[in-house]
């Protein structure tokens, strides 16, 4: 009495999806495609206009090449040329990778440590400590700038006691890597923290049991099954080391010797502001290392940031 | 679960005979190895990379060399001081042995976060309460001035509409495309790309993006070249100076925010996402229910924490904004937020109380936001 009537409904709803998901795929194709157009369109003209005649793209809007694509007068690679050579941008890609990549990896390796110590380890304080990190995420950046600068270039007191050696580190590659570790280590905390915390409990208590320390077990065990963690933090990471401009101009100085590329393109914008055959390529090769590490890394966004704290 | 909670309880209770046995003065000596272990680290690696540095910069070598020791240093030096620390403790009584070591793990951690952060927030406070100068205490004046002053009031509004617009239309479009994404056969991974890349452009790099969608130019000063005067020309309009259109300015700044944030929050949610167990949302679909309704009571549920998350730091990101308005706009027109005013009273009015001042109402409007964030970590330790 109960199979058929089973069976039927079963067939029915396998008819119904299958004809539902014919109907439903367009509104899904139809959604994206419009939000991915509204996304791209201010890039698309960017990149566009890079490649325009200098004179044409100051007096014609950039859309205007859909009309006459195939006109090759239009088009040029000059404006790259320029902006690599003339404008030192070569040379500024150099120093934002000797800035970036330290500025990258260090905070990690700190972040790891502690994310590790607040999920697994027991210590008094823990919970405070971790929401005191936390809370240090909101301290807005721009006012940490000045206290600092003063600390590289005479040292920190508090009173007459001086916690920090007068050092001159001002205009060197390392003043920028502590700062920004500084600046990333409580979002790489709270973020590293989230994944850690949500690896499965028996899994590590086992391996107590077994007779693990916490370093091995944080070197052989948490580790290798962060990775997917760790990576999407070090894009995040590095996407905003490469893209501060702040950061660099108070510390690194802007001497073309040792400015980032986020310099020579703010230095561009200010000097050349009608320039915009420059500016647009700049800006272009501003974004092309960073586009290749999210498209090389990517794949660990599948598992993502947060994958830990998603059983909530 | 049971066996657990027995060994939590076990755990517990050693740990209190310890500290029984241990007395008051090797608490003391915990303290005081606590505090070294924390030190070590940090004053080390520094050192290491202090001395290298003044080496390299003597010695002239090569930037290529400078990136290369860098690395080595920093990435290298750092594991194996971990590692130093950690035997060093194992060298300890074993009654210390576990007091101490958690402190190897975030003392680093903690130690720079003082130095980089805590030090400037509290100078930050002192300052609040002295004059233009840090000469001479002026009490509450400069709170006065934030609560008073007209601009501070608008930029107070505007950073309120930021924070609840910006974050809400990341989180609403990110969660909306990653859904509807993951419907997909093809492509999916593709798609998101387009929407994370903004993500990979500087501020700087952003504001010169923009121009070219909000650029005016007045009658007789040449044809428009920014998308939305050309969009409303065809239309048969007259162009716009869009970013002095007040009120409405504000709103198209906040755009550009929308543009680079979104894909942060798409990208989070999209793996939030998959993490929902397959089955669950089958059985649901056998059991009747439409898309609509396991999107809202199944998928939502499951990803509430993630939500969390991504709203928490972009609203954080959203109340320390400060480039967009400073490159678009310089805060002129009624656009002012709290963090641009911050920025002007410290750096180009030199007025330090102030600014100090309302980097201070800064940090304190993010409390109610802390305030949820530790219940949800006191509610995941709760279920583990």
């Amino acid at each position: 009495m109960t199979a058929p009537t089973l069976d039927r409904s079963s067939t029915e709803t396998h008819r119904q999806s299958l004809i539902a998901r014919l109907f439903d795929r367009w509104p899904v194709k139809l959604g994206l495609l419009i939000i991915v157009i509204l996304w791209i369109i201010p890039t698309l003209g960017l990149l566009i206009s890079s490649f325009r005649v200098p004179n044409l793209v100051s007096t014609s809007g950039w859309w205007t090449v859909f009309g006459k694509l195939f006109d090759t007068a239009q088009w040029t690679l000059e404006n790259y040329r320029n902006v690599l050579s003339s404008e030192g941008f070569g040379n500024a890609f150099l120093n934002s990778l000797a800035v970036t990549i330290p500025a990258t990896v260090i905070p990690i390796a700190i972040a790891a440590f502690a994310a590790y110590a607040f999920s697994w380890m027991d210590f008094r304080g823990r919970q405070w400590m971790f929401v005191a990190v936390v809370g240090l995420l909101v301290v807005p950046l721009q006012m940490a700038l000045i206290p600092i600068l003063r600390l590289y270039s005479s040292g920190g007191f508090i009173g007459d006691f001086q916690f920090f050696p007068d050092l001159n580190l001002n205009g060197t590659y390392m003043a920028v890597w502590l700062a920004h570790t500084g600046f990333g280590l409580p979002l790489a905390v709270y973020l590293l923290r989230n994944y850690i915390g949500g690896l499965p409990s028996s899994t590590i208590e086992s391996a107590h049991i077994d007779g693990a320390s916490h370093f091995t077990i944080f070197w052989r065990l948490v580790v290798p099954l962060s990775v997917p963690a760790l990576a999407s933090f070090a894009i995040f990471q590095f996407l905003w080391v490469w893209n501060d401009f702040l950061v660099a101009l108070v510390f690194l100085g802007g001497t073309p010797d040792v400015r980032v590329l986020t310099q020579a393109l703010a230095e561009l914008n200010g000097t050349r502001g009608e320039a915009w055959h420059l500016l647009t390529a700049g800006a272009f090769i501003t974004m092309v290392l960073p586009l290749t590490v999210f498209f090389g890394l990517q794949r660990y966004f599948v598992r993502g940031l947060t994958a830990g704290s998603v059983k909530g | 679960m049971e066996d657990q909670g027995g060994d939590l309880d076990l755990m517990t209770r050693e740990q209190e005979a310890d500290k029984e046995r241990l007395g008051r003065s090797s608490g003391i000596l915990i303290i005081l190895y606590r505090i070294v272990a924390s030190l070590a680290v940090p004053v080390i690696a520094f050192t290491i990379m202090w001395v290298t540095f003044t080496w390299l910069r003597d010695s002239d070598a090569s930037r290529a060399l400078q990136v290369l020791v860098a690395i080595f240093v920093g990435v290298g030096g750092v594991f194996a001081l971990f590692w130093g620390m950690d035997f060093a403790v194992n060298q300890l009584p074993a009654s210390l042995r576990e007091h101490v070591r958690p402190f190897v793990f975030v003392g680093p951690a903690l130690v720079i976060l003082s130095v980089f952060l805590v030090y400037p927030l509290i100078n930050t406070f002192i300052i609040s309460f002295k004059d233009k100068a840090q000469e001479a205490w002026v009490g509450l004046e400069n709170y006065g001035f934030v609560f008073t002053d007209e601009a501070m009031l608008r930029s107070i509004r505007n950073t309120v509409l930021w924070i609840v617009i910006v974050p809400l239309f990341s989180v609403g479009i990110g969660l909306a495309f990653a859904t509807l994404a993951d419907r997909l056969r093809r492509g999916e991974a593709f798609a998101k790309s387009l929407i994370f890349l903004p993500m990979a452009i500087s501020f700087v790099g952003a504001s010169i993006v923009w121009r070219f969608i909000y650029s005016f130019r007045p009658e007789g000063f040449g044809e428009q070249i920014g998308l939305l005067n050309g969009i409303l020309i065809q239309l048969g309009g007259d162009p716009r100076a869009w970013l002095s259109w007040e009120p409405w300015n504000n709103l198209f700044l906040m755009v550009i925010m929308i543009w680079l944030q979104t894909g942060f929050a798409m990208v989070i949610l999209s793996a939030a996402i998959k993490a929902v167990p397959d089955d669950l949302l089958e059985a649901a679909r056998i059991d009747g229910a439409t898309e609509l309704q396991i999107f809202w009571k199944i998928i939502i549920p499951s990803i509430m924490s993630s939500v969390v998350v991504v709203s928490t730091t972009m609203v954080i990101s959203v109340l320390k904004i400060f480039d967009i308005v400073w490159v678009m706009t310089g805060g002129e027109t009624g656009t002012e937020v709290i963090a641009e005013r911050m920025v002007r009273w410290f750096f180009r009015n030199d007025h330090d109380g102030r600014g100090a001042a309302i980097a201070v109402v800064l940090f304190i409007a993010i409390i109610p936001i802390m305030y949820l964030n530790v219940r949800r970590f006191r509610a995941e330790e709760a279920i583990r």
